[in-house]
């Protein structure tokens, strides 16, 4: 399998506040990789590492063959590859739902309007929003401005896509939709790393589940090792208390 | 239940209606008794209020009142421009933009601390006595650049008040579809920013044409000379009350607009909100 993505000793800190301490990933193409732990393990400033949002302080992070945390890499040209879905969505309210979907393939691609319009429509009819198009952002339950948000960043054609715990703004009826999406462009081949709280979903969508805990993968292994014998003592409190909250 | 009935919903709608109208009646009636019941008043209505005056002063004060209405257009295109030019300026980030955020720094200061009359003096006496070649001499030119780099001075605050006001999850979305910083800043910033920022843009511009009576101190003959004129003329100072309504006229329609434009700010702000 060739990689699609790979962190190596990847750190970063805020402040005095060490969030990765030394990340070892690598996400084969196609593969679906799913990042558990606790509110604060790291999951998201590790996605926002991998597309370059948040500069790294040290490790690197190569991106198919290429080193995308060499000095003057083009972090734009990193980012028409990799492609995330936010937690809170983070649509342009100022757009139509189709503006939202078209302005990076006609600004960043380069693609002409009229080509840009028709894949968008191709993209909304595919996920059930097409009927959407011409709405505003505010317009839109949560989980069809989450399932927008997927189209826009999937509208850039992009290697990868990062999902950052993009059902958890969600009440839990809409919560449905999204992970169908998910579950569709899994099926496609889509490569994913996926932040999650949805633990029964990254069990039956991930080839590969991680566990974080104190900005490091502890323990990582097909879902069933993970979720039905853990290795680690920390891994099976985490997951003990998911099962007491009655998530898993 | 008691006795009492209640009222009927069109009453209920009328009611507030007919308290606020006879309240208003009784408020100004009062004001209007007390001042038309002073000793001084006859003179009072003399000098301020002939119509005889006012007639005669009219076309005149609005004849002049064109080159106000110049001079704010054409400063206001270009405070637009200049202001947010200068607000951009300012929230570039990263040490190699040091410098530039320093003078957007230093522009604002300095231009919202000096009185704009003496903007005007300094640009429209001074710099004709250089008497350099190709420099226009023209007060009217130099009020306009005098008003233009006031105003800039405020009106950039406003605008990165705007700018700020934009949650960071809106730039890490642009940046996360491959935007630079400054297309992020153009397509996604900037754009709600500024619809932000309408309101007072526009108490600003109320502002700045009021200051456009300042080309009178520099020997333009506009509105507020004109009407100075006429009641040295005329010996009467009604030509001024003339003045007075015309920026009552101009200024009244700009300020309900605001107010319209704020509340339908409201309105969708609480329609996303839910």
């Amino acid at each position: 399998m060739t990689s699609a993505i790979r962190a190596e000793g990847v750190r970063k800190s805020f402040g005095p506040l060490m969030v990765l301490g030394g990340i070892d990933l690598d996400v084969g193409t196609h593969e679906v990789v799913s990042l558990i732990g606790a509110s604060g393990s790291g999951k998201s400033t590790l996605l926002r590492c991998l597309n370059l949002l948040e500069p790294v302080d040290s490790g690197r992070i190569f991106l198919g063959p290429e080193e995308i945390t060499a000095p003057r890499f083009d972090v734009n040209r990193v980012r028409r590859h990799v492609g995330i879905v936010f937690q809170a969505f983070n649509l342009f309210p100022h757009m139509s739902v189709l503006r939202n979907v078209t302005l990076g393939p006609v600004e960043v691609l380069k693609i002409a309007r009229a080509e840009a319009v028709d894949r968008a429509d191709e993209l909304l009819r595919r996920f059930g929003l097409i009927d959407k198009r011409d709405e505003f952002p505010d317009r839109l339950s949560g989980g069809q401005q989450q399932r927008v948000a997927i189209v826009r960043a999937l509208a850039m054609q992009p290697d990868v896509l990062l999902l950052d715990e993009i059902t958890s703004a969600l009440d839990p009826e809409l919560i449905g939709e999204v992970l169908e999406v998910i579950r569709e462009l899994a099926v496609s081949g889509m490569t994913m790393v996926i932040a999650t709280h949805e633990m029964s979903f990254a069990r039956e969508i991930s080839r590969r589940v991680c566990f974080l805990d104190g900005g490091v993968i502890l323990e990582e292994g097909p879902p069933d090792v993970i979720f039905g014998e853990p290795r680690e003592a920390r891994t099976r409190q985490f997951l003990d208390r998911i099962i007491a909250a009655g998530r898993l | 239940m008691s006795g009492e009935t209640r009222p009927t919903p069109r009453a209920r709608a009328v009611r507030p209606l007919v308290v606020a109208a006879a309240s208003t009646v009784v408020f100004f009636g009062v004001l209007a008794l007390v001042i038309t019941s002073a000793p001084g008043w006859p003179r009072v209505q003399a000098a301020f209020f002939d119509p005889g005056v006012f007639e005669a002063a009219l076309p005149g004060i609005v004849e002049k009142f064109w080159i106000n209405v110049r001079l704010f257009v054409i400063a206001e295109a270009l405070i637009l421009a200049l202001g947010l030019a200068i607000a951009v300026m300012r929230s570039l980030p990263g040490p190699v933009f040091f410098p530039l955020r320093v003078l957007a720094i230093a522009y604002a200061d300095l231009f919202r601390a000096v009185p704009g009359l003496l903007v005007i003096f300094f640009l429209a006496f001074g710099i004709p006595t250089l008497r350099l070649p190709g420099v226009p001499r023209d007060p009217f030119f130099w009020t306009v650049i005098a008003l233009t780099l006031v105003y800039s001075a405020y009106v950039s605050e406003v605008y990165r008040a705007g700018i700020e006001s934009i949650h960071p999850s809106q730039e890490a979305a642009a940046r996360s579809l491959g935007l630079s910083r400054a297309q992020a800043l153009r397509f996604v910033i900037l754009p709600q920013a500024v619809r932000r920022v309408i309101p007072p843009l526009l108490n600003d511009f109320i502002g700045l044409q009021k200051d456009t009576v300042f080309l009178s101190f520099v020997g333009v003959v506009e509105v507020f000379r004109e009407s100075q004129i006429k009641q040295s003329i005329l010996f009467n100072f009604t030509p001024y009350l003339g003045t007075a309504l015309i920026f009552v006229v101009l200024t009244v329609p700009l300020a309900r607009l605001t107010d319209w434009l704020v509340a339908r700010d409201r309105r969708r702000g609480e329609r996303r909100a839910t």
